[in-house]
């Protein structure tokens, strides 16, 4: 019944061959769309610069993937050849009734089982690769998720920053991840997969960078009405870079060195000669208005009276790449629309619109942006 | 066999509800007619379908360019979240639930469910809870958390709102309907099928609907207890999931995804049993490797509480944990996977008439295909560590839910809608429904594979031009109205399938095997007029395949057991006043209809307020008034009994 000539006959005109065309195009195209490609789109899981990210591309791409797209044409092949070549036609006799074939069953339930068995100890290989924590030396960072920002403290290096990771190239990362409120993910997708923070718990996982570059990242558990602007970067530099980020990050700004905590900033005598006169007016009336303020409630800057640890850690803020957890570039102009109404830019933060006057913010911008 | 069933009719007494009877309204309201019921359950899920589209339109919406500023951030978060749970338990669920409660007792020759009464029940108390879920949106504020809820972003310190306090409540309302619907389904499908119809002759629709049935009684009290919980943490300033007072967030994640990941079966079954149903029916051939499907989904049943934690691999449960459940997900990957063999197994040789129904169940398997794929990537815990959490998961569960379950509830509704209606959809609107909606849901969910890999973390609610996702947003939107117009084309065709005049529909218009297409199209009240007695899995093709029959050798009497009912029962139509129809041969025991399960569902739902209002007032007058309608209407209910 099943060479049946007189049933094959229509199924193999022109418009049936265009239509089978039509969709090998199609799902070609995909193949290629998924296959071929490599980008430089900032979060990809596709161009992995170090070891962790490396390992699951490999997994993901040789062990999955080519599998995957063999097993797609294969049965999605089948499913279009049966629909075509059964169709039946009015006046077409019974079909042979048949139930079912043991033999045939048990062999397409083996064969994907083994397919599936194989997989699977590779799997286990690649998570064995992972879970092995860096040996030799390597550097903890402690990784705290917070509504929505991130805080990184170094723990050896006493180091504590936000938003903005530093890491030398080429070093094993131990990253400490937990979380002062609801629970985060931190992801890094060029370097590794990621890893949930959840507050009471330390989550472990090692990170390397093998190039230098500033990486992005981003919250992956949703956390809340700004989940979608909890991001962050990640920058890899050569040893001696980091070395020297480090030593900036340790020292007290130069315009806040001197003061003694507690003492009101504006009255400082080490404002840095260098500053012209105006705007080094205008830094001190900065400081002023953050020590005077509102924004010694949340954040803190060492070397002064501020020293909350609600909002990010503020002490070098105006050395780094973005601000409002990597919301907006930091540049003067972006800091003023921030501080001019926060909730504007990033709706339902838990900064509120302080309703600065634009002398206050204009002042403000200048006092942050000079805490390099 | 009539013997076994008939029984004495018990004599009416005259009561003040008698008058209200002769109203059309009271008819729906009060009736326990598994087949009204069911097509109650069809009628609200789709209507909160097209609610829960309306919001996936908003949300695509939102996405369809960068820095988009459609939506207010919360009010994003809200729609995402009432988008997943609308589908889910308002949706997808209770129409596969719609399905089952009008074909199963038919399928198995039963004359109605096994407690037409608390069938009602179920149906009115998911009807409520889904009005009360949605009622948050004009009450302070819709859930905001996402469908999984996770603590501790769901506890008061950081969700001071009303939003959990609804989803909560509302699930809980919800899960007792489902409970008590499934153990209808246990019941009926364990003790009232007909004689001859022994497990390996069962439908395979009615196999699935017995274990999506006993999935929902192991998985749900699972979430019952998560729900307690947080309700206590929220209302009662315990703190089970926040760590502040001890508590373990994680906890909350092991309780919902042990119903979580069950519950997916809970959705994708019943569409594979539709699916089972319709490919041998539109191929005329008989299913490949009938026992292969049915116990395949048994074993998919059992290891889907195995699989749960493979949502939580980025957790830090550790290696070995992550180990055993990638192993439980392999492993189901192969139960489900087989399945897909044997549908085209079905096809192969056959003589397929491509009817809308056959369509749909094509697109099911086409789509379903890509799902089961995409899932074993997912189940790859290191490849998971990258693709959790982003659009690619959206991709997978919308490949499944989407693509698999309601695709194949669309089959079930295209096949089963003259015997429910006895009416015909267009067959030309139902082609046009499908290929639009193929169409526009691969345009729709495919670039959503690429955009996850590309970095894309699910749930935001915008993201930056220069990430590479603008495009693929664009594709996913454009393909999303493509769907609602699809959707829209159904609802088109189901309106001007009631308007027509009515048809003459034979009993079994597409020469289907199983029983309820030996009776009428629409059945009567009673179902059958004689018990029919079952000889083989095909009950109506037994004259196709003599020696595929099971038991052929029994005399084939089936054909005049299944009479149809006599014309002046038809013609009564709604017939649940009386149990006994149209003087027939054999008495059936109807039950009354009745207002009681209604009160009682009522009455909860009037309690879930109580628990949400903080004023005093209020919350005693919602407490006070819920206790009474329970009271008042457990009280009637049992009275009836004793009738």
């Amino acid at each position: 019944m099943l060479g049946n000539p007189r049933r094959r006959e229509p199924r193999c005109s022109a418009a049936s061959r265009v239509r089978i065309a039509l969709w090998a195009t199609l799902l070609l195209a995909f193949a290629a769309l998924l296959g071929g490609c490599t980008t430089n789109n900032p979060l990809s899981t596709l161009n992995p610069k170090g070891p962790a990210a490396h390992h699951i591309y490999d997994l993901l791409v040789t062990w999955l993937f080519w599998p995957a797209v063999v097993v797609f044409f294969a049965v999605e092949g089948l499913l279009l050849y049966a629909i075509f070549r059964f169709r039946g036609r009015p006046g077409d006799p019974l079909p042979a009734q048949l139930h079912g074939n043991t033999r045939l069953e048990v062999t397409w339930t083996l064969v994907p089982a083994l397919i599936l068995t194989v997989i699977l100890a590779v799997t286990f290989r690649t998570q064995a690769v992972l879970a092995t924590p860096p040996t030799g030396e390597f550097i903890t960072v402690r990784v705290i998720g917070h509504q929505w920002w991130w805080e990184f403290q170094y723990p050896d290096l006493g180091v504590t920053t936000a938003n903005e990771m530093h890491i030398p190239v080429g070093v094993p990362i131990q990253v400490e991840l937990s979380s002062a409120d609801v629970i985060h993910s931190y992801w890094v997708p060029y370097l590794a997969g990621k890893m949930d923070a959840i507050p009471g718990r330390i989550n472990k996982m090692s990170l390397q960078a093998d190039e230098a570059g500033v990486y992005s990242g981003q919250c992956s558990e949703f956390c809340g009405v700004q989940h979608a602007m909890m991001r962050m970067l990640l920058v890899a530099q050569p040893q001696g870079e980091f070395d020297a980020w480090v030593r900036n990050e340790r020292s007290i700004p130069s315009f806040t060195a001197g003061v003694t905590p507690g003492a009101t900033p504006g009255a400082t005598a080490g404002v840095t000669p260098a500053a012209g006169a105006a705007s080094e007016s205008l830094v001190t009336r900065g400081a002023q208005v953050f020590a005077n303020g509102a924004c010694v409630t949340c954040h803190a800057i060492r070397g002064t009276a501020a020293q909350a640890r609600v909002g990010p850690e503020l002490t070098h803020v105006g050395s780094r790449r973005s601000i409002a957890a990597n919301t907006l570039t930091n540049t003067p102009e972006n800091m003023r629309r921030w501080l001019r109404n926060p909730q504007a830019v990033k709706p339902g933060n838990l900064m509120p619109n302080l309703n600065l006057s634009d002398q206050d913010v204009d002042a403000l911008v200048a006092y942050l942006q000079s805490l390099k | 066999m009539a013997a076994q069933v008939a029984v004495p009719v018990p004599q009416q007494e005259a009561s003040p509800l008698e008058l209200r009877r002769e109203w059309y309204g009271w008819q729906w309201l009060a009736t326990v007619d598994h087949k009204k019921i069911g097509i109650m359950y069809i009628a609200a899920s789709l209507a909160f379908f097209l609610i829960g589209g309306f919001e996936a339109l908003l949300v695509r919406t939102q996405l369809i360019s960068p820095l988009n500023t459609f939506l207010h951030p919360d009010l994003y978060n809200q729609v995402f979240t009432m988008h997943a749970t609308t589908m889910i338990f308002l949706g997808v669920m209770p129409m596969s639930v719609g399905v089952g409660n009008y074909v199963v007792p038919l399928m198995i020759g039963a004359a109605d469910m096994a407690y037409p009464r608390l069938n009602a029940f179920s149906f009115w108390l998911f009807f409520f809870g889904g009005i009360f879920l949605n009622l948050s949106f004009v009450m302070g504020g819709a859930p905001n958390t996402g469908w999984f809820a996770y603590a501790p972003l769901t506890e008061r310190p950081f969700n001071p709102g009303t939003g959990p306090d609804f989803w909560l409540l509302g699930l809980q309302l919800l899960g007792i309907a489902s409970i008590a619907g499934a153990v209808n389904f246990i019941v009926t499908i364990l003790k009232m099928r007909a004689p001859g119809m022994t497990f390996m002759r069962l439908p395979l629709f009615t196999w699935v609907t017995l274990i999506t049935s006993f999935l929902i009684i192991f998985a749900f009290p699972s979430i019952t207890i998560a729900l307690i919980l947080l309700m206590f943490d929220r209302l009662a300033g315990t703190s089970f999931f926040l760590p502040s007072g001890g508590g373990d967030p994680l906890l909350w994640q092991h309780l919902f995804w042990f119903f979580g990941h069950p519950e997916v079966y809970i959705m994708i079954l019943p569409a594979m049993g539709i699916v089972s149903e319709v490919l041998p029916v539109f191929s005329r051939k008989p299913i490949f490797g009938y026992s292969f499907i049915a116990y395949s989904s048994v074993a998919i049943g059992f290891l889907g509480f195995t699989v749960w934690a493979h949502h939580m691999f980025v957790t830090g449960l550790g290696e070995i944990a992550n180990g055993a459940f990638a192993t439980g997900s392999f492993l189901i990957g192969v139960p489900t996977g087989v399945k897909i063999f044997n549908w085209i197994g079905t096809l192969w040789g056959g003589s397929l008439r491509f009817r809308t129904p056959l369509l749909f169940a094509c697109g099911f398997i086409a789509n379903f295909i890509i799902g089961g794929i995409s899932g074993i990537t997912l189940a790859s815990p290191p490849v998971d560590f990258q693709q959790t959490d982003t659009y690619y998961v959206v991709a997978h569960i919308h490949y499944v839910l989407f693509g698999g379950s309601i695709f194949g509830l669309f089959a079930g509704l295209y096949y089963w809608w003259p015997k429910m209606f006895g009416r015909f959809l267009n067959e030309g609107l139902g082609k046009a429904h499908f290929w639009l909606q193929m169409v526009g849901f691969n345009l729709t969910f495919f670039p959503m594979h690429w955009l996850g890999t590309e970095g894309m973390p699910r749930r935001i609610y915008t993201y930056f031009p220069n990430q590479g996702f603008e495009l693929w947003n664009l594709v996913a939107t454009l393909g999303s109205y493509l769907l609602g117009i699809s959707i829209l084309i159904f609802v088109v065709n189901a309106f001007l399938s009631a308007r027509r005049p009515a048809e003459v529909v034979p009993d079994n218009p597409w020469e289907a095997a199983t029983l309820e297409w030996s009776t009428t199209s629409p059945p009567p009240a009673h179902n059958f007029d004689a018990v029919p007695v079952v000889y083989s899995r095909y009950p109506l093709w037994e004259d196709r395949d003599p020696e595929g029959a099971h038991g052929a050798t029994a005399p084939r009497t089936n054909v005049d057991a299944v009479s149809h009912p006599a014309d002046d029962v038809a013609a009564t139509g709604e017939g649940e006043q009386g149990a006994h129809q149209g003087g027939a041969a054999h008495a059936f025991h109807l039950p009354n209809p009745t207002i009681f399960p209604v009160i009682l569902a009522f009455g909860l739902v009037l309690i879930a307020f109580a628990l949400l209002f903080a004023p005093p007032v209020l919350k005693i007058t919602f407490l006070v008034s819920g206790l009474v309608y329970g009271v008042v209407s457990v009280y009637g209910w049992v009275r009836q009994v004793s009738d």
